[in-house]
């Protein structure tokens, strides 16, 4: 028996290291394995030996090894071919992909997303409004009564029905007073329109942003802290603001709010004329006048209101020099803003 | 508007303050100062000197060499000017001194040495006048610096006019001095003056207002036997660093007093002018102002008239016929308000706007015409020893603005301001402002001065203004408000139209532009397309630019065409605004919209369109979780094809439309390409509620999918029709149904591949089970014109 065993044991060496695909390892588990296999037919020649216990445990270390060494040249084929698979593999080259050109946004939407996130973090309410508005809304409403001086600052456009494409975007302040009443925190970005003549630094469509504040006690105080906080944000940067004088009839006290000069940070630059400051945005305390026609309590609500240029911040944070390119709808110029 | 600190000086006293940072702070509580000027730094070594002797250059006929005594020792100075005599005193520029940042030293001029120069005005930088070399009074010693005799040295600041539109008090030296004398805490000195009330004895000059409502107040005075010719010097420099040319004596006064007071008056000569009259004409008539220009003068523009004969437009300038010549010596002085808005309409109308006029329509107080006068009889008398007044003041005042008393408390303006501003500082900054004030515990009551009366202070909150001002926003302390927690509301077209923009941005990979919300009828007339009669800009810069656009699609087709070097294939939208005509109320029907086209030179018009229908269910599914509904409508713009048009709507809304160009509009673009776009009403999208996701259980046994392929029509063929009709025959069991394919066969006819999927949620579907189900779907579909084929 040992001897069959040996026998069979250089043969099945030898088959084995002869294999080279699946099939004959087949062929050489169903030989030695299988039903009428090598290993079963010594099993059968089992009766007739004496010493059944060893010989048994000989045929069984026997049928263990033959079944090792075949996974074990399965295993080696199969490494083999996923080897060859990989040498084989076509390398691919991602500098070459052909790539659809990306979407882009507005500069005027991107500007403007980004101050409404600011806003929508203090918990104001962002109102789209109207651009055909009437003389109610832009002027009236807003203590501009007939003959004032300011309707003479601003060329409005006037339409054959008597209304008007909106000269700011404060007119809106009456509308939305009268929609939320007091307590109210909202900005309203939109566009505006004045008739005049177009150049690089001119244009007669422009977008703006307004807010207001109304509540009671809401001070002056509140408003340098809130425009400080707010131009912060926008600009990301610790800003120094400075309040001046300025007449908006629908404010009182109304001002022009200066920042230090972004480019030189104070020190005076030909960009800031060399007093180190910036004019930025106009604010003041609403009106009593008006808080009274949109609906509010003046004594006792008080509230500020502000105007941010939106086509002009834009035009600072990407670097925009003619104006005109906005509204141009050329896209070697637009295609460039892709995402916030 | 340019302003001197010297003149300002003369009101209040500002020895000892750094006179720059008070220009700083003058920005911070009253008006932005433009540019501050340094004047007479860059002059300096400039003495009183004689001219001992002129002898003529032997080579030139201009030049002549002097002798001239510095009071230092003689020297030689070779003089070019005109008017050089012996005996006269100059200004004499000495060795290593400077004239207007001209270092001046020894040279030869002409072959002579010369060791000074005789300077001019215009030299000095004190006036324009180049005529011949500055002459010195007799009286002033030798060797004296020029400086300390005349008010060379001064520092003016200019502040643009815009910033004091809403204050007339601000348009002269003195209300300017007493915003400076408030910010200094410094008193205020009063302008010197002759009080009219001494010649209350004399005859009054005739004056009549025929037209009250246009002039508040008409003050008259005459002077006699002015001769004096040349203002002096210092009153000059003083016009002259304030942008104004000095002219003579008489003219030169009315225009300094203006500059002093924000006064505007007129002078006219008595001769030609004795009696005023103020009043409108029924008829309109030309008219020759001083400037020599001839005006043509209506109905509302108010005039100075002198026995019913025009002299002056009331408030902005003096006729050509009666103004002062060099032999005028007797004046009949006026100094009036008119009122404000009557003269800036006229100025408007005329296109003549003068420093008389700018003030006006600020709405001068009319208390200022008494003091003016005052001020010009000081100025006359001081200068012109044999002047004398031949008049009375003659004053007529029809109209007087009404005192204004405004009542307030300390906590009013602890509330307004958020601080607390001592009530010592609150009485002191609004007795500096000249307002009265009386105080009783707490509480103020406060009489506005006459000059803030007219416009500027009428409410409590303007009080706030003037205490916050001075007090200075710097010196405020900051803090947040405080206020109660809210939610923050946010309208549904402004998220929609955010997330349309993502989807289309990201998605879709357009391009977002703007335009303006008129049409442009030339662009259009190059893309073959009208421009429909819409509301009308009255004023537009041009006829192309007049009509308020009605769709958004005009424009992206002119950006198409623009832009068509840009890329093979792209996309635009816009999302804007449109007027769609007037409503039953008169007003614009506003609409806003989403335009968008698609633009390919290598795809076809076909596949434009229905990546243009995708997008277009998409914003539909993703933001509203609804699907759109197309339906074959006949164009609404002639810039459609007629044959692919489609109305697009949500549950029977009509939401917009879905079309490409009409042959001859993409012609017109580009010849090889295609395009296609679609409009959206936003607002009418976000007037539609969203679903609200409805969560189902999926079901646990296998869908199966079963292809069916139909003949048909192709464009009769509605798939929620289909989708319907097989819906209700399906048992319930149908859980999806798509378009799988669409084929056109060689002989032309058109077979459409449906998938339906059926699950059920208690067992597994066999195909067996489903062949009845399938069969009736097949019946259910016949009558919409789809025959299944084998």
């Amino acid at each position: 028996m040992k001897d069959r065993i040996e026998a069979l044991g250089a043969s099945f060496a030898e088959a084995i290291s002869k294999a080279v695909n699946e099939t004959e390892l087949e062929a050489l588990r169903i030989e030695y394995l299988g039903k009428k296999g090598h290993i079963a037919s010594l099993m059968q020649s089992l009766r007739d030996v004496a010493d059944k216990k060893a010989a048994g445990q000989m045929i069984n270390a026997f049928k263990c090894e033959v079944e090792a060494k075949l996974t074990e040249a399965q295993e080696a084929l199969r490494r083999a071919a996923v080897e060859a698979q990989i040498r084989g593999a076509k390398k691919y080259n991602p500098t070459l992909n052909f790539s659809e050109e990306l979407g882009s946004y507005h500069p005027i939407t991107l500007a403007t997303r980004e101050v409404e996130q600011i806003f929508r973090s203090m918990g104001f309410t962002i109102e789209d409004y109207a651009e055909v508005v009437d003389d109610y809304e832009c002027f009236e409403s807003l203590n501009i009564p007939n003959h004032h001086p300011a309707r003479d600052m601003q060329d409005t456009y006037y339409l054959e029905n008597g209304q008007l494409l909106k000269t700011q975007t404060s007119a809106a302040q009456n509308a939305i007073m009268k929609k939320y009443g007091a307590p109210l925190r909202a900005i309203f970005p939109g566009r505006c329109f004045r008739n005049e003549s177009t150049d690089a630094c001119h244009e007669n469509t422009f977008f703006q942003m307004e807010g207001m504040m109304i509540g009671e006690d809401i001070s002056i105080s509140n408003l340098i802290y809130f425009m400080k906080t707010m131009l912060s944000e926008v600009f990301k940067r610790d800003i120094k603001v400075r309040l001046r004088p300025g007449f908006f009839p629908f404010v009182e006290p109304g001002f022009e709010l200066d920042i230090n000069c972004l480019i030189c940070g104070g020190d005076g630059c030909p960009s800031c004329k060399n007093s180190g400051w910036l004019e930025l945005c106009p604010c003041g305390m609403i009106h009593p006048n008006v808080l009274r026609d949109g609906g509010i309590d003046t004594e006792k609500y008080t509230g500020f209101a502000f105007g941010l240029g939106l086509t002009r911040l834009a035009m600072m944070k990407y670097g925009i020099k003619d104006i005109r390119d906005f509204n141009s709808g050329d896209l070697k110029s637009l295609s460039q803003f892709k995402s916030l | 508007m340019f302003l001197s600190m010297n003149w300002i000086g003369d009101f209040v006293d500002l020895r000892g303050l750094d006179k720059k940072a008070l220009i700083k702070n003058f920005t911070l509580s009253t008006a932005e100062v433009e540019d501050i000027i340094v004047k007479g730094e860059d002059t300096f070594g400039v003495v009183v000197a004689r001219i001992l002797s002129v002898e003529n250059h032997p080579k030139s006929k201009k030049l002549h060499l002097l002798k001239v005594d510095t009071g230092n020792g003689v020297i030689d100075v070779v003089c070019g000017a005109p008017n050089v005599r012996e005996g006269m005193k100059v200004a004499l520029a000495t060795e290593g001194g400077s004239v207007a940042g001209h270092a001046i030293g020894a040279a030869v001029v002409a072959g002579f040495e010369s060791h000074g120069m005789c300077c001019s005005e215009a030299e000095l930088g004190i006036s324009d006048d180049n005529s011949g070399i500055m002459e010195i009074f007799e009286d002033a010693p030798l060797g004296t610096d020029i400086k300390s005799l005349y008010d060379i040295d001064d520092i003016i600041f200019e502040v643009d006019n815009k910033s004091l539109t809403n204050r007339p008090d601000l348009w002269g030296h003195y209300g300017i001095a007493r915003e400076f004398a408030t910010i200094i805490s410094r008193p205020l000195k009063a302008p010197e003056t002759i009080s009219v009330d001494e010649y209350s004895a004399l005859p009054p000059v005739s004056v009549m207002i025929k037209d009250p409502e246009l002039c508040y107040r008409y003050t008259a005075m005459k002077v006699d036997n002015v001769t004096l010719a040349k203002s002096p010097v210092n009153m000059r420099i003083r016009l002259y660093y304030c942008g104004s040319r000095a002219i003579n004596f008489l003219a030169d006064l009315t225009n300094y007093v203006m500059l002093e007071l924000g006064q505007p008056m007129h002078a006219f000569d008595n001769r030609l002018v004795d009696k005023i009259e103020v009043q409108t004409f029924d008829k309109e008539f030309k008219f020759v102002t001083l400037d020599g220009t001839e005006r043509n003068i209506d109905t509302n523009m108010l005039m100075i008239t002198s026995g019913d004969e025009p002299v002056a437009i009331a408030g902005v300038m003096g006729g050509d016929a009666s103004k002062i010549s060099d032999s005028t010596t007797s004046l009949l002085l006026e100094s009036a308000t008119f009122n404000g808005v009557s003269v800036r309409k006229t100025t408007t109308k005329l296109g003549l706007r003068t420093d008389a006029s700018m003030r006006y329509e600020k709405m001068l107080d009319p208390e200022l015409c008494r003091l003016a006068t005052e001020r010009v009889l000081s100025l006359i008398m001081k200068n012109d020893s044999g002047a004398r007044v031949i008049s009375s003041f003659t004053d007529s005042y029809p109209y007087h603005y009404p005192t204004i008393e405004l009542d307030f408390d300390k906590s009013y303006v602890d509330r307004y301001t958020g601080i607390d501003i001592p009530k010592e500082t609150i009485v002191k900054t609004l007795t500096g402002l000249g307002f009265g004030i009386n105080t009783e515990g707490d509480s103020f009551k406060v009489t506005v001065p006459s000059w803030r009366s007219t416009k500027d202070v009428t409410i409590k909150a303007d009080i706030i203004e003037e205490i916050s001002r001075i007090y200075g926003y710097d010196n405020f302390d900051v803090c947040t408000s405080v206020s109660a927690l809210a939610p923050i509301r946010e309208e549904a077209l402004k998220s929609n139209e955010d997330r349309m923009k993502d989807i289309l941005v990201s998605s879709y990979r357009m391009h977002e532009v703007h335009s303006y919300i008129w049409s442009d009828s030339k662009k259009n007339r190059e893309l073959m397309i009208d421009t429909p009669e819409n509301v009308r800009i009255i004023n537009a810069q041009t006829p192309d630019h007049q009509y308020i656009r009605v769709s958004m699609i005009p424009t992206l087709l002119s950006f198409i065409k623009e832009n068509r070097g840009y890329n093979d294939s792209y996309g635009l939208f816009e999302i804007g605004h449109t007027v769609e005509g007037i409503d039953e109320n008169g007003r614009c029907n506003e609409q806003k919209k989403l335009g968008a086209v698609l633009y390919s030179k290598t795809e076809c018009e076909e596949k434009l369109f229905c990546r243009l229908t995708d997008m277009a269910k998409e914003l539909c599914r993703n933001i509203l979780h609804k699907a759109p509904t197309f339906r074959s409508v006949a164009p609404v713009y002639g810039f459609e094809h007629p044959a692919n048009c489609f109305e697009i709507s949500v549950e029977g809304k009509k939401i917009g439309f879905i079309s490409v160009p009409h042959p001859t509009v993409l012609a017109a673009i580009d010849k090889k390409c295609a395009v296609a776009f679609l409009e959206l009403c936003t607002e009418i999208f976000s007037d539609i509620t969203p679903l609200p996701t409805s969560y189902k259980v999926p079901s646990r046994f296998p869908e199966i999918d079963i292809d069916l392929t139909f003949s048909t029509n192709l464009s009769e063929v509605v798939f929620d029709e289909l989708a319907g009709a097989a819906t209700a025959a399906a048992d319930g069991l149908l859980s999806d149904i798509s378009v799988k394919d669409i084929y056109t066969e060689e002989d032309g006819s058109c077979a459409l591949t449906v998938r339906f999927s059926f699950v059920s949620s208690d067992r597994t579907l066999t195909k067996q089970e489903l062949a009845p189900v399938t069969q009736s779907i097949e019946e259910a579909l016949k009558p919409l014109g789809l025959t299944v084929k084998l």
